[in-house]
């Protein structure tokens, strides 16, 4: 065997699996949103990039579009502040019991997104959730987080819930990795905590910044699991098309139509792929 | 700051200490929450505050019988998520990692068109994969067993990508050659040098396969209308919306105890593998 072959033997088998499980199906979506079926007589005909034009038509989908972008512009921030900040201050040797916060924020990452929502969902209900202990205890009827203003809001707080952890490890991971004589020639100096912060560790996490950006970017687009359990609770706030994901599924196994929900597949897979590599072209050129 | 203290040995700060016992707080309120509830009976649910015990401690009782409510279907749930962790989360990383170590020590012609695929692939939302892979999978026959979960669990690009980051960094060359040079065929090289050193890096793409596996509900939710082939997080939502809609059943205790005996296994697994998954996480994985 000569040495050029090797490898394959190696990288083979995860590219077989990976072929049946991500291109055979980006292929088979492509070939689905070409064609359209035919209500009387049966059958798919071609019909080019009409579904295209059609999602590009659909009020629905660009109201589920908006509803995720919003979410993107403000939750993604909040949540990568905030595990920056929590990332700093574990990195910082100035806390007390430093790799307790680590384990502990990191923890809810290990529930299972599905009972974040459940127990979300109960803490926010009327009948015996926190939300209504507030009320009860404020003596009023103000905090209604599965009404329509808040429920957002509300997705946000869970989605946030569960990621920072997540996210502060893999920047704390980042930091862990910064030679100690960098922090030495600071101290030399004389420069102060926040001038290391900006001059040393910022820069250390410019590459971890860009990699969560774009997980984060790739699961706000994608957003379901939420919205679409929070949906028992609240029907009248969570449309069938709330988020572009719900909107593909609900064509697909409410409405039994399989050529556009693959169309609004793609259509949301090529605007997420191009926003995640600007971000990436971005990141990757300019300083934090 | 008032005190000068070097930076290399900074004060421990109780203000940094308060700030991040606030989000402690925010982290583990709704932890609590689940496990008071989880001691409640239906009634004290409905009746008694929210983060204090009910009149009645049944835990034990909530315990017994979300084991054993209709013909114990939660064990059900909970073997298919054992199966379908076991095998997916354990094929994905034995195929991360063989090809992590073959991108990481082989230069072979056509690498750098994995890269790239690979990375393309990876920008598409998994998500927008789900329903042209439901209906390939349809297609094939295999919606509705146990097939459907195992094999899209089976590829795990961000393992494959922390793998490579570890290998590159873990394996000397020289090792290697040595090894070939006493006659060791590749795979053997691998199977008996290359398996040690990549330790701490498997158990880190380990850990965070299972937890991938073992919380996937949006592939299981369209894939499976079988009951008896859910895994816990779709059987969990399914109690759950039995608690509204036509002749609702709510078993809202079940639900909240199930929800708990989900996390339980995760979290422990977490804290006991943490000296690993950390070791793993900071050495290979965020380097630039």
């Amino acid at each position: 065997m000569h040495r050029d072959t090797k490898g394959w033997v190696f990288v083979g088998p995860f590219l077989a699996v990976f072929a049946l499980t991500f291109l055979a199906p980006i292929g088979y979506a492509i070939y689905l949103s070409l064609f359209r079926e035919q209500a009387f007589f049966g059958g798919n005909v071609f019909v080019g990039l009409d579904n295209y034009a059609d999602v590009i038509a659909d009020s629905k989908f660009w109201e589920s579009f908006l509803r995720v972008l919003t979410f993107l512009v403000v939750q993604v921030p909040v949540m990568l502040i905030l595990a920056l900040l929590a990332a700093l201050a574990i990195d910082s040797a100035r806390l007390h019991g430093a790799s307790f916060f680590r384990i502990v924020i990191f923890l809810p990452y290990a529930v299972p997104g599905v009972v974040a929502v459940l127990m979300w969902g109960f803490i926010y209900g009327d009948n015996f959730g926190l939300a209504a202990d507030l009320n009860n205890l404020l003596g009023s009827t103000a905090i209604k987080p599965l009404s329509g203003h808040w429920m957002l809001p509300s997705i946000a707080n869970i989605v946030t819930w569960e990621f920072v952890g997540y996210n502060m490890l893999i920047f704390y991971s980042a930091l862990r990795t910064v030679p100690e004589e960098l922090y030495e020639a600071a101290a030399i100096d004389g420069a102060s905590a926040l001038r290391t912060v900006r001059a040393v560790k910022l820069p250390a996490l410019r590459g971890a910044v860009v990699i969560a950006t774009i997980f984060s970017i790739i699961g706000s687009f994608q957003l379901f699991n939420e919205p679409n359990i929070l949906r028992t609770l609240a029907p009248n706030v969570i449309t069938t098309y709330y988020t572009p994901n719900m909107y593909a599924y609900n064509l697909s196994f409410a409405g039994q139509q399989f050529n556009y929900s693959a169309t609004v597949a793609i259509v949301m897979g090529v605007i997420t792929a191009v926003i995640a590599y600007v971000v990436q072209l971005r990141g990757s050129r300019e300083a934090l | 700051m008032s005190t000068r203290t070097s930076p290399l040995r900074p004060r421990r700060s109780p203000l940094l200490t308060g700030l991040m016992i606030l989000y402690l707080v925010y982290t583990l309120v709704p932890l609590l929450w689940l496990f008071l509830s989880a001691t409640k009976t239906q009634g004290d649910l409905l009746s008694s505050p929210g983060l204090w015990f009910g009149h009645r401690f049944a835990l034990f009782a909530n315990i017994r019988d979300t084991l054993t409510y209709n013909d114990g279907i939660f064990l059900r749930w909970l073997g298919n998520t054992l199966l379908y962790v076991v095998v997916g989360a354990g094929g994905a990383t034995l195929l991360a990692t063989a090809a992590g170590y073959g991108l990481a020590k082989y230069k072979f012609k056509g690498r750098r068109a994995v890269f790239a695929v690979l990375l393309g692939a990876v920008a598409v939302p998994g998500t927008a994969l789900a329903v042209p892979t439901f209906l390939m999978f349809s297609n094939l026959g295999l919606t509705n067993t146990v097939w459907a979960i195992i094999i899209p669990s089976l590829v795990s690009p961000f393992g494959l990508y922390l793998m490579w980051v570890y290998a590159s960094d873990a394996i000397p060359h020289d090792l290697l050659e040595a090894a070939r040079i006493d006659g060791a065929g590749e795979v053997r090289i691998f199977f008996t040098v290359a398996l040690r050193l990549l330790a701490p890096g498997i158990v880190t793409v380990l850990l965070f396969a299972v937890v991938s596996t073992w919380n996937n509900y949006f592939l299981p939710l369209i894939m499976l209308s079988k009951p008896n082939l859910y895994p816990l997080t779709v059987g969990l939502t399914q109690w759950s919306n039995q608690a509204t809609g036509v002749g609702a059943r709510p078993i809202y205790n079940l639900v909240i105890t199930g929800s708990l005996l989900t996390i339980v296994p995760l979290v422990v697994a977490f804290l006991l593998l943490q000296r690993f998954w950390q070791s793993g996480l900071t050495a290979g994985s965020v380097k630039q």
